[in-house]
């Protein structure tokens, strides 16, 4: 036993530490679906349908089952007692149409699962897809959900001619009084366009069945992987103790893998059917019709407002593409969107109408931010046409609705309680670090000289931390286990299933502060379910401010037993944990945690009423969401030969809550706003008329190169949230969330003396050279 | 996502290499388009014939005043070449511009020219240089101005069993202006429209003025109608923007998902007034 | 008809036979074992899976093996000397230039390759170098900070 004591080393929350998921991969080491290889391995395509709508008339599998190395062949028929792809979300008068795994009579749209082969060696199933006959009777397909509304259209599932998926609405407040008492109303039609995910890793599966001990096994690129087990277990009517799904490391998601995809059933089915294991990796032109999409809104706004700028009332008619299916979460993405409606702004009058329309496309769910960066687009793009209309600074609009720093807990129109915040601050920290009256001046001389200079701001909140249980689909808590082992390191299981947020790292901060050991002490691990506990997942920036949270509850917990357990070492009862040593306040004396590890696993003595060992698990369900803010602006200037856009400058002030590690929140503000800037510039999943996907590549669609995207300034205000004892709010989706109307509030702005007062994204050069020659003839 | 069968020679003689194409299989270059092609399914030729391994293919030298780059000379190799950075900038700077650099690391000039994208790079460089192909046959060599080997999109004046050898450009006269810009598709990085400009002044005329342009029409082509209005002239800002505003007439300017006619036609003129200022000004 | 290729990857000497149309990148990651190089699309946009062949960087999915018959190829898992890691390496470990890590061995090679070409590169010339690997996590600045990195520690 020690008596001497040591100073503490600084606490490591706050700290930018390098990541400890790191080494694996910068060497090449780290396991990906694709890296897992078994003995007897097969491996699967898929085939999938051309047309966006089609009667399959038959299938014809002889030849490719004569084809070398191919062991099987499986049509819709082979499948029909799997269940189906689920949906979790439920509103009032839902149509779920019937979505099997794999099609049986018909098809709904290009990508569609149809068959899957099965041989010895990827190259051989690749060749026998080929062999697959279809005989297609192809039928008319509608890709615009406007359209698709029109009498007369196409019907997308022929029991629902009017191709509406559900309708939903929402108000608060009254809006027709204050519609009726306002100055100024001013209406826009926004575009929300389709994106594709593209996490870098497209999705995969492999699937092992061990039938003497009646275990199937999934490896499977997820974001939820409980979620999966309980659904594919449900799939398969298997009992789920007897299915392990694992998410190895996963290379990106943003919400694309927050799902439970066919193929995952799928392959368990080959994998049980063939006796051996089985993989099936997607190609990238199968990941841009076969993976979900996301966004593709169009929303007619209403704004009512005083002379002086006041926001009355907000209308929002919201038509949301569902694709031809709903996916996991579909028609809940948008309800995200009317609730966030009011943004920051102190409109107590809202009415919402929702449609959710059925398309012959791939269907649309969850994506970076998944309804929110809408709603900010929309509010914000709004709050700019208003501040134009009044000839008002967007700036000052802006500071006179903000729900004011005095007043939260704060209750929205839409039922939300915004738990903290100091909206005013990270735009006035945005407005200073461009020097934004300097920057105006700027802006008025360079337009004289014939430069189209465009200062664009938003401001943002997001709802975060997903969140409550009663507000999600499934359940919205987190789960922590943390053990102490017998020789004093720390193992996290975690039920949060990061792939690239860095818990391993921020969550061994945790541990290290809490309990005062070295972090390299401190092991997390997540993403298998045969190891964690049941957790949730990650999605909704929840990682850190639920996930966390649990984290923080169970240690607590722990901590109280090392003092259980260090009080009877010292034969004291007055006694304290300090910095990894428990300490007697009387005679000074300390036992340190490897000592009391080692006495709590020996157990030859044990405190009253307490079980040997150290292990703490929590389940923790928060009371509510998070609601993070910030401010972004964006200078930008428009080359108007070309209509080419140049981002001079972007700063982003977010407040994220607490920041356990700030160099991993610039990395999520970078990649959220470099995402977010690809909508704004590039990105758009075009179908045709006929429902095919016209950038259905990487060489058509375009994502956001290094050479693309300037620097981005990010800083911080730092509110903490009083939801959770961490004090965290979540920062994943915040770049998504702030980006988007900032930047084509700039692009606006530097068009706003020709009188242009909206573009919708992509804002590609044609696009904009084009508003520019309008203006010049008009 | 994977290649069709097919049988693979990799001869080390230009005469074996004519031989294996002569009985119909396919020539490999630098396979940065064959190969993606091939794995989407959209080709799938029977018999490759890498030409990597043919030493005469490789290299750049000049000889009396021209130019000559062997076929199999990688983009990345063009773009540093030192002899080209001085004797011919215009190549280097429109080999700097294509792809990527893991594309310009393995593709190569002759594999280019003979896909013939027509929104590649290269063709708008090669006519404004006035540059010749020698072109390898069974029946021995024979070499063609650029201009008549380019047939249309994705087809050239190549018989089968005959390859691509060199191509020759001279070396820059004093006094020469060159310049490629491009605007890329954001995605592909292929040319919307790319425009090449190589002007001769002297004593403060332009005495000669080619101009390539590619992206913009099915087949990249010579701006004759431009190059013929700077003749003569100082080659002044506002000499340039007469003649600029000729690159569209009479085009039948391509229409796609990434730019439209108009926009194409209106681009390149932007393009080609920036080319013509680099060049002469 | 199968080929007898022979490759030295990661200075080890490599022979096998394989079918004409095997991609390199299936090559390494499935005949000699090599993970490090991921497969990120087939239109070779991606570049993740990029690896130096005779010290060039390329992509090896638009790379038949056969091709690389007789050459040197050096993939992520080669450039840690002796369990030290690269400059590179380092540098995006210190600079936070990775989220999930899928892009990140074909973007260090990339990195290699642009700072051995060009010690001392600008901004402007780390975004243009990497123009060939896309990220969809990072945004690119903390890639750019560890070329820069990279770049001034070598400069040492």
């Amino acid at each position: 036993m020690a008596t001497t004591t040591t100073k503490s080393p600084a606490l490591l929350v706050g700290q930018s530490l390098r990541r400890r998921e790191d080494p694996r991969l910068i060497t090449g080491t780290a396991t990906y679906v694709d890296d897992v290889k078994m003995p007897g391995m097969h491996h699967a395509c898929i085939l999938r349908s051309p047309h966006a709508a089609a009667r399959i008339r038959g299938i014809r599998t002889s030849r490719a089952l004569e084809m070398p190395g191919v062991v099987a062949v499986f049509t819709g028929e082979d499948v029909a007692h799997l269940g189906p792809v689920p949906c979790g979300a439920a509103l009032p008068g839902l149509r779920v149409p019937a979505h099997t795994v794999l099609a049986r009579d018909r098809v709904y749209y290009v990508g569609h699962p149809v068959a899957v082969v099965v041989a010895t060696d990827r190259y051989l199933a690749a060749d026998a897809l080929d062999a697959i006959e279809v005989d297609w009777e192809p039928l008319p397909a509608v890709a615009d959900p406007e359209k698709a509304l029109e009498p007369g259209s196409p019907a997308v599932h022929p029991e629902w001619p009017d191709n509406i998926a559900f309708t939903y609405k929402q108000e608060g407040g009254d809006v027709d009084k204050a519609f009726a008492e306002a100055d100024v109303v001013v209406r826009q039609r926004l575009v929300n366009q389709r994106l594709i995910p593209v996490a870098m890793e497209t999705r995969g599966v492999v699937a092992e069945w061990k039938p003497g001990d009646r275990q199937l096994t999934l490896y499977t690129s997820t974001q939820i992987p409980h979620l999966v087990r309980t659904l594919v277990a449900g799939m398969l009517k298997m009992p789920e103790n007897r299915l392990r799904v694992v998410a190895p490391e996963v290379g990106g998601g943003f919400g694309s893998k927050l799902n439970v995809y066919a193929e995952e059933a799928l392959m368990a089915f080959v994998a049980m059917k063939i006796g051996k294991p089985v993989k099936w990796i997607e190609s990238r032109r199968e990941n841009f019709v076969a993976t979900i999409h996301g966004r593709g809104h169009v929303d007619y706004y209403e704004v009512a407002a005083k002379r002086d700028g006041t926001i009355l009332g907000i209308k929002l008619k919201l038509i949301q593409d569902i694709g031809a299916y709903h996916q996991l979460l579909t028609p809940a993405i948008p309800t995200l969107s009317i609730l966030m409606m009011p943004g920051l702004y102190k409109c107590k009058n809202v009415r919402a109408d929702l449609i959710g329309v059925f398309t012959n496309c791939t269907p649309t769910d969850a994506y970076r931010g998944a309804g929110r960066p809408e709603a900010t687009y929309g509010i914000e793009r709004m709050v700019d046409i208003l501040a134009a209309e009044l000839q008002m600074d967007p700036a000052e609009i802006r500071f006179k609705n903000f729900v004011g720093s005095g007043e939260f807990p704060y209750q929205t129109a839409t039922g939300l309680s915004y738990d903290s915040g100091d909206y005013a601050a990270p735009l006035r920290k945005a407005l200073e670090t461009v020097s934004y009256k300097t920057l105006r001046e700027e802006q008025r001389k360079a337009r004289e000289a014939g430069r189209l200079i465009g200062i664009g701001i938003s401001t943002y909140g997001e709802i975060c931390a997903l969140g409550p249980s009663a507000s999600l689909p499934c359940g919205g808590w987190e789960s922590a286990t943390v053990k102490i082992e017998p020789g004093g390191q720390v193992t996290v299981l975690t039920g949060i299933s990061p792939h690239g947020q860095g818990e391993e790292t921020t969550f061994a901060q945790i541990v290290a502060d809490e309990l005062g050991v070295s972090i390299d002490d401190v092991v997390v691990l997540h993403g298998d379910t045969s190891l964690v506990q049941y957790g949730i997942g990650t999605f909704g920036s929840r990682n850190t401010a639920i996930g966390g949270t649990a984290l923080y509850f169970a240690l607590q917990d722990l901590k109280e037993k090392l003092k259980k357990f260090g009080a009877m070492l010292l034969e004291s009862d007055d006694v304290v944990w300090n910095r990894g040593r428990c300490v007697c306040m009387k005679s000074g004396k300390e036992v340190t945690l490897p000592e009391i590890a080692a006495a709590s696993y020996r157990a030859m003595k044990l405190p009253e009423n307490t079980d040997p060992g150290l292990v703490a698990t929590r389940f923790w369900e928060p009371p509510n969401f998070t609601f993070p803010f910030g401010a972004h602006i964006v200078v930008t200037e428009v080359d108007s030969e070309t209509g080419a856009v140049q981002i001079l400058r972007y700063v982003a002030v977010d407040d994220c809550g607490k920041i356990i590690n700030p160099l991993l929140v610039r990395g999520q503000i970078h990649g959220g706003v470099v995402q977010a800037l690809g909508q704004v510039f590039y990105e758009h999943a075009v179908y045709d008329e006929n429902g095919q996907l016209v950038t259905g590549e990487l060489t058509d669609y375009a994502v956001p190169k290094a050479s693309y995207i300037p620097a981005i300034e990010s800083y911080h205000t730092e509110t903490p949230s009083p939801v959770n004892p961490l004090g965290v709010k979540g920062v994943g989706e915040a770049g998504t969330i702030g980006c988007t109307p900032a930047a084509v509030n700039s692009v606006v702005d530097a068009l706003s003396h020709l009188g242009v007062r909206h573009i919708d994204m992509p804002l590609t050069p044609e696009k904009i050279w084009k508003v520019i020659q309008d203006r010049r003839t008009a | 996502m994977i290649p069709d069968t097919f049988d693979y020679s990799a001869p080390v003689t230009l005469t074996e290499a004519i031989e294996l194409l002569s009985s119909g299989a396919k020539a490999l270059a630098g396979g940065q388009s064959l190969i993606p092609l091939m794995k989407l399914r959209l080709a799938s030729p029977q018999h490759l014939v890498d030409l990597s391994r043919i030493p005469e293919l490789s290299g750049i030298r000049e000889e009396n005043g021209v130019l000559h780059i062997g076929a199999m000379t990688t983009h990345y190799e063009i773009e540093s070449s030192m002899l080209l950075r001085s004797a011919c900038p215009l190549l280097p700077q429109t080999a700097g511009r294509i792809g990527d650099v893991q594309i310009r690391n393995m593709g190569t000039i002759g594999g280019s020219i003979a896909h013939a994208d027509p929104a590649s790079d290269y063709p708008a460089a090669l006519l404004a240089l006035d540059a010749t192909v020698r072109i390898a046959g069974a029946g021995g060599f024979r070499t063609v101005s650029y201009e008549d080997l380019l047939v249309d999109s994705f087809l050239v004046a190549l018989e089968p069993g005959e390859v691509i050898v060199d191509i020759m450009a001279p070396v820059d006269p004093p006094n020469t202006g060159t310049c490629y810009v491009k605007a890329p598709q954001a995605a592909s990085g292929f040319a919307i429209v790319g425009v090449a400009v190589r002007a001769v002044k002297s004593d403060g005329v332009v005495s000669s003025a080619r101009v390539g342009v590619t992206g913009l029409a099915a087949k990249p082509f010579r701006a004759r109608s431009v190059e013929q209005a700077l003749g003569g002239t100082r080659g002044t800002d506002a000499d340039i923007t007469r003649a600029a505003a000729l690159v569209g007439d009479g085009v039948d300017a391509n229409s796609d998902l990434h730019a439209s006619a108009d926009y194409r036609k209106h681009l390149a003129e932007v393009y080609l007034r920036r080319a013509l200022r680099a060049a002469l000004i | 008809m199968k080929k007898t290729i022979t490759l030295f990857i990661n200075g080890q000497r490599y022979s096998h036979e394989v079918e004409p149309r095997l991609l390199l990148v299936h090559y390494l990651r499935e005949v000699v074992g090599l993970t490090g190089a991921h497969i990120g699309c087939e239109t070779s946009t991606c570049g993740a899976c990029t690896v130096l062949l005779d010290g060039k960087a390329v992509k090896a999915c638009t790379v038949l093996a056969v091709q690389a018959d007789g050459r040197f190829v050096t993939t992520i898992e080669g450039i840690a000397a002796n369990g030290s890691l690269d400059a590179v390496q380092e540098a995006f470990w210190n600079e936070h230039a990775l989220q999930c890590g899928f892009c990140t061995p074909g973007m260090i090679l990339t990195a290699k390759q642009l700072l051995a070409r060009e010690p001392n590169p600008t901004e402007e010339q780390i975004r243009h170098g990497l123009e060939g690997n896309l990220c969809r996590c990072t945004g690119y600045q903390h890639i750019v900070n560890a070329v820069q990195a990279a770049a001034s520690r070598s400069g040492d």
